[in-house]
């Protein structure tokens, strides 16, 4: 055996390690002499710089180091899934679409952990009670996130500068294990963090009176929101690395004249764009889960999301969400044109269209009018004040889900469009996979009519069968198709028969996703109301409000825009490195 | 080109979330403010009316109890039925278990607040629990935090709207909920200069400043060749780590760390360092 390949055994058997035992990561010594509470800091022990909002400050670093963060964990996952899928099927274009990306990532990545190192400057210098606490909560795992964060540098570089070298054969498994490690060491930094904002929202491993640690640091991980938004967190990344990919295909397909990279970057994006509505069709459910364990942790926290002043932000989360769907789709029925018998299918896209528009706007009408200021104000004094029923929960969830339904429906007819089934029973087949969506869709509506005639307490209830009815409608008909679609004839795919104008859709999901991932944030530290610690540690800084939806969303929108210029900047780079000057003569 | 049209879709995508976000309703969430309740004053009127204000102010209770029927809507309930139904209740084990009258049901209700899961009204107990566990929050406990006079307040509160006569102890002075901390504060904005702010926390009633000639508290003048800038903060914010000689503790207020601005503390701070030692 060379080398590398005990390399890669090592690494193998490192990743698996972690994966089976993570708490070998995140137990830590005791040191045995923290009892004192959390502390309870007054106006004073919080730092004023000169003129500068703190928590503005905090806020649009953190937002940042996420933002960079999330697209440097997507792309090594969806890296290699590619090359995995390269190397199965021999078509070199996965391959070198995952390097293309790799490439940028490894300029985006010491941005991160530029923002990083100032996210934690800032915390410790603006917010040392709170940081100090953390801390001794958390004594030992900042280490280990440390040491995790070496091993991603390395593992990264490693990755990105073998990919030549071990390409083919045998070399290029050894080059997927290094990929795995990569990506099993990338997610538990992420696991890691996610413990630290987790805990925050709802604590563990402390005594609940005074705070004081009186767990392991195992215990103060595990809090109850950690595995929901570890869920969560992990698919929107993964939605998240597909649309900017995909924004980037797009670019890259209007700015290219050459007809072959044109065809390039129109199935790059095609292929992010799937990645990306990949990782956003179970997003919802996550978001299900994550919201159903913040009311059994606290029914407080989860009224004050769901019902009192942060209710508005849904409608916006709707909104935004809806454009990503119509935007995805739109992508989809353009992509219609490709094929040959595209057409046939084009014609179905007007009721695909009215379910998905008819969908959106019922999901952005709230029940009760909108309510104004000063009603909103006579509701209550402190700011947990319960607004209106916004959109009956029922008819929103109906919604949601035949717009999955048909989102779905629309990649199908893209898939099926260049291939004809052979097998005999196709018809039948067809047949099948009618009924599916007919009464899958039947089941759905008769659901959402049941949960809006049901108490309110049950009405949670009735999305369950929703929720199975659109993933049984995926999962099956998918598996029909595979069978169905084993050695059909396939005609040809022209990729870069698209117009312009479908480009643009693919600018909109990483425009809305980068928003709406801003929202979430704000929404998901908006919860902890005044506490920095939920209930152990009182914020007692001049920012400890939550700022108005416009506050919040003019922030949000500055916080994009310096995104996307950091973007531009890393795609300008990674092209920079390509060019090459002719030598004068 | 490219480049400007497409950046320009994509700042026209983010004007429209921006725009929205800013029509919508704008409220700000600020943090729970403690009225200032002068207890001695307080007769069971002024009782049932601080827990009218609490019920769906500080204390939140309205998050919940309200018409959307996460937990039993107590504005709208015929209470004089239901309160004594819930005792007569065999599933319900506290205090006041198969007591009648009005004390009963202010114990009733008291309990609710401080140990929700002695009962659970049907319906509403934690999934999988067959309700057995409460979700109501323990209301003496953070995140709501409400004192034993407060509790009292919505105890007489819901007595009251149960058509009956409050039993609760009326507050002693000693006992008045903490006063805020946060009083006021909205309206002023900080003092700029020094002056203003001495002023503003009334140093000169005890301190000889500005002419005053007090001595309740120490002269500060040539106060930087005693303490340093440490000190100093020290002495305005805790007052009592260390006393002046020949004065006594708990005189000078100790809590302007709580009401002054970090701005005002260090023009205090820079105004008494630079006070010369003979004026
Ligand atoms: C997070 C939601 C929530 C908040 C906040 C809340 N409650 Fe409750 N409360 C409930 C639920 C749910 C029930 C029903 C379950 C039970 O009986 O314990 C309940 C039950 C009660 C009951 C018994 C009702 C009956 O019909 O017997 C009383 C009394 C009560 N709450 C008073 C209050 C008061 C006073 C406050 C504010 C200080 C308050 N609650 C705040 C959720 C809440
Ligand atoms: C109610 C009267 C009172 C008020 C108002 C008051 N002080 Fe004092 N101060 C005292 C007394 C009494 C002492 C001495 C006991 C001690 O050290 O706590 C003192 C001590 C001090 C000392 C330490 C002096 C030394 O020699 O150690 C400083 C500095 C000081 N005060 C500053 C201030 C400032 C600044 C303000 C206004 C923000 C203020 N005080 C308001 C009564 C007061």
């Amino acid at each position: 055996m060379k080398v590398r390949n005990y390399l890669g055994l090592f690494l193998i058997f490192s990743a698996a390690l972690l994966l089976l035992f993570p708490e070998l990561l995140l137990a830590a010594t005791d040191s045995g002499d923290i009892v004192a509470g959390a502390p309870r800091p007054s106006r004073l022990d919080y730092p004023k710089i000169a003129d500068i909002n703190s928590r503005t400050l905090v806020w649009g670093l953190a937002q940042m180091h996420l933002f960079l963060a999330a697209f440097v964990l997507a792309v090594p996952l969806f890296a290699i899934s590619m090359e995995f899928l390269g190397h199965l099927s021999g078509d070199e274009r996965y391959d070198n679409m995952a390097y293309e990306f790799m490439k940028i990532t490894m300029s985006a990545y010491s941005l991160t952990a530029l923002f990083g190192g100032s996210l934690a400057l800032g915390l410790f210098v603006l917010y040392p009670q709170l940081m100090g606490y953390l801390m001794k909560v958390f004594r030992g795992q900042v280490l280990v996130y440390a040491l995790l964060f070496l091993l991603e540098s390395v593992t990264l570089y490693l990755y990105y500068y073998s990919w030549k070298a071990l390409r083919y054969g045998n070399a290029k498994w050894c080059h997927m294990s290094i990929g795995l490690v990569l990506n099993t060491v990338g997610l538990t930094l992420m696991f890691v963090a996610n413990a630290w904002a987790t805990f925050m929202m709802s604590p563990t491993g402390v005594d609940p009176t005074t705070g004081a640690v009186i767990g392991s640091v195992w215990d103060a991980t595990r809090n109850p929101l950690w595995n929901p938004v570890n869920l969560h967190r992990f698919l929107a990344n993964i939605a998240y690395g597909g649309a900017i990919v995909g924004g980037y295909a797009a670019y890259m397909f209007l700015a290219e004249k050459d007809k072959e990279l044109k065809a390039h970057y129109d199935w790059m994006g095609y292929t992010s764009n799937f990645i990306a509505i990949a990782g956003f069709l179970p997003l919802p459910f996550a978001g299900y889960w994550l919201m159903a364990e913040i009311y059994s942790y606290s029914q407080q926290m989860g009224i004050t999301a769901m019902g009192g002043i942060l209710a508005w932000l849904f409608i916006i989360q709707a909104v935004l969400i809806g454009t990503i769907v119509l935007a995805a789709n739109y992508y989809l029925w353009c992509g219609l044109m490709r094929t040959d018998r595209g057409a046939e299918y084009a014609k179905y896209v007007k009721y695909i269209a009215v379910v998905i528009v008819g969908g959106f706007l019922v999901w952005v009408t709230p029940n009760s009018l909108i309510l104004t200021t000063e009603e909103i104000r006579q509701l209550g004094g402190t700011g947990h004040k319960f607004l209106g029923p916004l959109g009956i929960m029922p008819a929103k969830n109906t919604a949601v889900n035949l717009m999955l339904v048909f989102t779905f429906l629309s990649f199908q007819m893209f898939y099926r469009s260049s291939r004809i089934p052979t097998v005999s029973w196709a018809r039948q087949g067809n047949m099948v996979i009618i009924a599916l969506y007919v009464i899958g869709c039947a089941n759905i509506v008769a659901a959402g009519i049941y949960g809006y005639l049901t108490p309110t307490v049950y009405k949670v209830g009735a999305s369950v069968p929703q929720v199975v009815t659109t993933l049984s409608i995926i999962i099956i008909s998918v598996t029909i198709d595979v069978f169905m679609l084993r050695g059909a004839k396939t005609t040809k795919v022209h990729w870069g028969r698209m117009p312009e104008r479908s480009q643009y859709a693919l600018f909109v999901l990483p425009v809305a996703f980068t928003w709406l991932m801003g929202l979430m944030g704000y929404i998901r530290s908006s919860l902890r109301t005044s506490w920095h610690v939920y209930t152990i540690m009182k914020d007692k800084s001049p920012e400890a409000y939550i700022p108005t939806i416009g506050e919040a969303g003019n922030t949000i929108t500055i916080i994009t825009l310096s995104f996307m210029a950091i973007m531009v900047f890393v795609f300008w780079l990674s092209r920079l490195g390509e060019t090459r000057q002719e030598k004068p003569t | 080109m490219t480049f400007v049209r497409v950046m320009g879709f994509s700042l026209l995508i983010l004007l429209v979330y921006t725009g929205f976000a800013n029509i919508l309703p704008q409220v700000q969430g600020d943090p729970p403010k403690e009225e200032e309740i002068d207890a001695g004053s307080l007769d069971m009127a002024g009782m049932v009316s601080l827990g009218q204000q609490l019920f769906s102010g500080k204390g939140t209770c309205t998050l919940c109890h309200n018409k959307r029927l996460r937990a039993p809507d107590l504005l709208a309930l015929d209470l004089a039925k239901s309160f004594p139904q819930r005792l007569a209740d065999p599933r319900y084990t506290g205090i006041a278990k198969s007591k009648e009258g009005a004390q009963a049901i202010g114990e009733y209700i008291h309990e609710s607040m401080l140990d929700p899961s002695k009962y659970v009204v049907a319906g509403f107990g934690k999934k999988g629990s067959g309700d057995t566990i409460s979700q109501m929050p323990k209301i003496n406990l953070p995140p709501i935090s409400l004192s034993p006079v407060e509790i009292n307040a919505i105890t007489a509160f819901l007595q009251d709207r149960a058509g009956l006569t409050p039993t609760i102890a009326l507050p002693s002075a000693s006992e008045a909920p903490a006063p805020s901390n946060d009083a006021g504060e909205e309206e002023e904005g900080p003092s700029t200069t020094a002056v203003a702010a001495l002023e503003k926390f009334g140093c000169s009633s005890c301190h000889d400043l500005e002419g005053s000639e007090a001595d309740i508290g120490p002269k500060l003048n040539g106060i930087s060749k005693k303490l340093d800038d440490a000190k100093i903060t020290e002495a305005i914010i805790k007052p009592n780590a260390e006393i002046a000689e020949g004065f006594e503790a708990d005189t000078m207020p100790d809590d302007f760390g709580e009401q002054m601005r970090v701005s005002e503390l260090n023009l205090i701070i820079d105004y008494l360092k630079n006070l010369p030692e003979n004026p």
